[in-house]
């Protein structure tokens, strides 16, 4: 004990900047959030007030449910390409096993709410676990297995809407996703509890620590004995279901179920866990970088409707941003490689 | 006696720390042209942190540094390279996923007028440099698919080909059989003929007294001592390396040793002609508890494939396993983890998880027996402060980034983490590869202590000196068979290798 802290203040009073050095991925997202921040509260009076930090919580629920799942994925140095996919299939599938009004022209099967939404988280485990045994059982790339779940996700939902809208979901969705308790939308508060216990799953419990060390070094984890094939499996899993819920909450706050409802996610996704600082070799970041990557995003897109530029430009910028944070990423890992030198 | 010849290298009161640990303290050191300077010292004394700073790796000292006589500061290793100065890290640094032909000319592939890479002609070359080398392989295989000893021989004649005036071998030898010390010694002569200058690290006290003109001692940051080889001795060097007499601490094996009788106990492995491709033919043997079998063979026998089938890695193509009484295939690590197998692999940079401190490096195996859910780093630490302490690992700090340690004590680590847990069957390839003498003592008493405890041990290794530190009863593997057994006889480091 006493020789750890020993060392500790020693680092700190002799190797500030290699220590800061190290911590780059997690500073440098931050000291992005705060200049954005600061930018658009200078350019737009309308932009830092309590009522706008609520809208960007609520722009950014969706999109933080999605990232849970996403953040272990990357975390593992793997990819899941279908999270958008996986999101907009379940999101219609809940409303298809729904009683809809009498002019919806969709061939749907009404059952009991509860029902409804069992079976479709069960659809997006499913779609989950198929993503699992193809990267850990046939041995596919998760980039290419998740490419061709994208598809499949996608027809399962033209397949079911036939091009059609629908509006209904159970009750508890409806509430969850689009009502609000004193004052804070429910989903707000689904997105904080799901990312908290994302974050409690990641730092306390043992499958926590195995998913850091598979993302570590999966050669050296295999060495120790863990199942790695497992793990892997175990967090596709997590991440369709995590989809699965953002697309089912997404439909509620949207008021509609349709085709590529949740196209801009996918994106959108990716960059909260990356821009956040976790690493894309895996290993490296978690769900409190995540959560910053969400701000950083949600600030962005709000921000940039406070002030007045041209909305195709924003598109540009956004990617520019994007691609300022990923060059972020992989220099704050060849940093930290060279402070460990 | 040599003629004396200025200096093209030499570092003046070096000194560097790393976060308040001091590495270096005040250190001198000077390199002739046509010399091979032989470096010793415990695990953690500094020597590679030296040789990183004369290669330019890390930029960050304080001292003065002259190349030829001209104060200097590389910023990186290629500022290094450029003057002249290349070096074999202790930790392989190739690339696995290149060819052995890019590897052999990484960073400095021939190109044609175009600038694209001129294939056919790398291969050649490359296939020349290696066979002057003695080394046969197809120059366009994939590295990683090479055994750890012929990536390292590899590595080795890539920067001893490349021309540089100053060549740095941080442990080369860890990974090489007798017959490629050989040849590699002999390159370095031919090389000193040329007026290379050579600096030679090495846990092998022989093979420095042996190949060296200078032997420069280090402890402790410190450099303790600077002799011409031909002027000391193996103990003395010992001595100056541990502060103490150490000359009880290593054994040369060149005499007799007899083996006991074999143990009768229960048998807790039991290997059926196993074979795999054209690495293994028909294996088989048993493993006995409270017996430490030590199996031996040069570089490629099969050993590796072995201790890989052993622990559910690799499947071989026919054969069986019995642990425990069912025969069977390991699936997977984490089978062979759960029917009591636990392995020790030759390459730290597989097994370990440098970004990860001590005790995370330490636990990972036995996290499930220490809780079923929830995480408990009070007793995780508590568990490698106990190892870390056991194993004298330095510094003793469980929270440290593995990273920060030495090559030496990464090793220590590496085997910490089976012992809080014993397994029933304990598979250890080279487990003293990179250890100071007095570290190889520890883990031969801590072997000898499980054995007590009733373990089943293998100890697979190339060193003979390995094996017969340890083994009770010995096979010999040769290009994939068992080609001697010695059990209840003397053997000796001659009669291994004949056999061998
Ligand atoms: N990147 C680093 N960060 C922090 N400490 C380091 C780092 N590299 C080395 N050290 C420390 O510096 C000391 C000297 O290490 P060095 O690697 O030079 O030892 P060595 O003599 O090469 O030992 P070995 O025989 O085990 O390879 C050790 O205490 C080690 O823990
Ligand atoms: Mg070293």
């Amino acid at each position: 004990m006493s020789s750890d802290t020993a060392f500790a203040a020693a680092r700190g009073a002799r190797g500030l900047a290699p220590f800061l050095r190290s911590q780059m991925r997690n500073i440098a997202p931050f000291l992005t959030l705060i200049f954005l921040s600061a930018f658009f509260a200078f350019a737009s009076p309308s932009f830092a007030t309590l009522d706008n930090l609520g809208n960007i919580l609520t722009q950014v629920s969706v999109t933080g449910v999605i990232a849970v799942g996403l953040t272990f994925v990357i975390l593992c140095a793997e990819i899941d390409l279908s999270i958008a996919s996986i999101a907009n299939v379940t999101g219609i599938a809940v409303a298809y096993f729904t009683l809809q009004e009498s002019y919806v022209n969709i061939a749907n099967i009404p059952l009991p709410g509860a029902v409804a939404i069992v079976l479709s988280i069960l659809l997006c485990a499913a779609l989950g676990l198929v993503n699992a045994l193809g990267l850990t059982v046939i041995g596919i790339p998760s980039f290419i297995m998740t490419l061709a779940m994208m598809q499949i996700a996608a027809g399962i939902s033209a397949l079911l809407v036939r091009g059609q809208i629908a509006y209904k979901v159970p009750g508890l969705i409806t509430t969850l996703g689009s009502g609000s308790i004193g004052g804070i939308p429910w989903i707000v508060i689904v997105a904080a509890l799901m990312l908290l216990g994302g974050h409690l799953v990641l730092t306390y419990t043992r499958f926590g620590r195995y998913v850091y060390m598979v993302g570590g070094n999966r050669e050296a984890a295999e060495y120790a004995g863990l199942n790695v094939k497992l793990i892997l499996g175990s967090v596709m899993v997590i991440s369709a279901v995590c989809s699965g819920i953002g697309g089912m909450l997404g439909v509620a706050h949207f008021g509609s179920a349709q085709q590529n409802e949740f196209d801009t996610y996918l994106l959108d996704s990716i960059a909260a866990v990356v821009v956040g600082g976790t690493s894309l070799f895996g290993g490296r970041g978690g769900i409190g970088n995540t959560i910053v990557g969400l701000f950083v995003l949600g600030v962005l897109n709000n921000g940039l409707d406070h002030v007045n530029i041209d909305s195709f430009l924003k598109i540009l910028i956004r990617g520019l941003i994007l691609l300022a944070a990923l060059i972020i990423n992989v220099y704050a890992q060849r940093l930290r490689e060279e402070a460990a030198e | 006696m040599r003629e004396v010849r200025p200096p093209i290298l030499e570092l003046q009161g070096i000194t560097k720390s790393f976060g308040g640990v001091e590495a270096l303290r005040g250190v001198d050191f000077a390199l002739s042209a046509g010399e091979i300077h032989g470096l010793v010292g415990e695990n953690g004394a500094g020597k590679s942190t030296l040789m990183k700073i004369i290669a330019g790796v890390h930029s960050e000292f304080s001292g003065r540094f002259l190349v030829d006589g001209q104060e200097t500061h590389f910023r990186s290793a290629r500022d290094a390279h450029a003057a002249g100065i290349a070096m074999v890290h202790q930790e392989l640094s190739v690339a696995p996923d290149l060819t052995v032909a890019e590897n052999v000319f990484l960073g400095n592939q021939p190109t044609n007028a175009l600038g694209l890479v001129q294939w056919r002609r790398m291969a050649r070359e490359a296939g020349e440099q290696l066979s002057r080398f003695g080394i046969d392989v197809d120059p366009m295989t994939r590295l990683g698919d090479l055994p750890i000893g012929l990536q390292q021989l590899i590595e080795i004649a890539r920067v001893l080909f490349s021309g540089a005036r100053i060549v740095i071998l941080d442990e080369p030898t860890s990974a090489l059989s007798p017959p490629e010390v050989e040849r590699l010694f002999a390159t370095l002569r031919r090389l000193r003929e040329q007026g290379t200058a050579i600096v030679f690290i090495s846990h092998f006290i022989e093979d420095i007294l042996r190949v060296s003109d200078t032997v420069t001692v280090f402890r402790n940051g410190r450099k303790v001592a600077e002799t011409a080889s031909s002027a000391t001795s193996k103990g003395a060097l010992i001595e100056a390396m541990i502060g103490r007499g150490g000359e009880a601490l290593e054994h040369s094996y060149s005499d007799d040793l007899m083996l006991p009788e074999p143990s009768a106990s229960p048998v807790v492995l039991k290997v059926d002609q196993l074979s795999l491709a054209r690495s293994l033919k028909d294996i088989s043997f048993e493993a006995r508890a409270g017996e430490v079998l030590g199996v031996y063979g040069f570089m490629g026998c099969g050993q590796q494939e072995l201790s890989r089938i052993l622990f559910g890695k690799l499947k071989p193509d026919s054969g069986t396993l019995l642990v425990g009484g069912t025969p069977k295939i390991f699936a997977s690590t984490a089978a062979a983890r759960r029917a009591g197998v636990a392995l020790v692999p030759e390459s730290r940079r597989d097994m370990l998880f440098h970004q990860e401190p001590v005790y995370k490096n330490i636990s990972i195996s036995i996290l499930d027996r220490i809780s079923a859910l929830l995480l408990r780093p009070a007793q995780e630490r508590e568990i490698a402060r106990r190892q870390v302490e056991q194993l004298q690992i330095r510094p003793p700090v469980v929270g440290l980034d593995l990273g920060m340690l030495s090559g030496g004590n990464q090793q220590k680590v590496a085997l910490a983490k089976w012992l809080t847990y014993p397994p029933k069957l304990l598979v250890l390839c080279e487990p003293t590869r990179g250890m100071d003498v007095g570290a190889k003592n520890d883990v031969i008493n801590i072997v000898r202590d499980l054995r007590a405890r009733g373990l089943a041990i293998l100890v697979l290794s190339t060193e003979p000196e390995t094996v017969l530190s340890l083994a009770d009863r010995i096979l010999v593997l040769k290009r994939g068979a068992v080609v001697r057994e010695f059990r209840n006889e003397p053997v000796s480091k001659d009669r291994l290798l004949e056999a061998a």
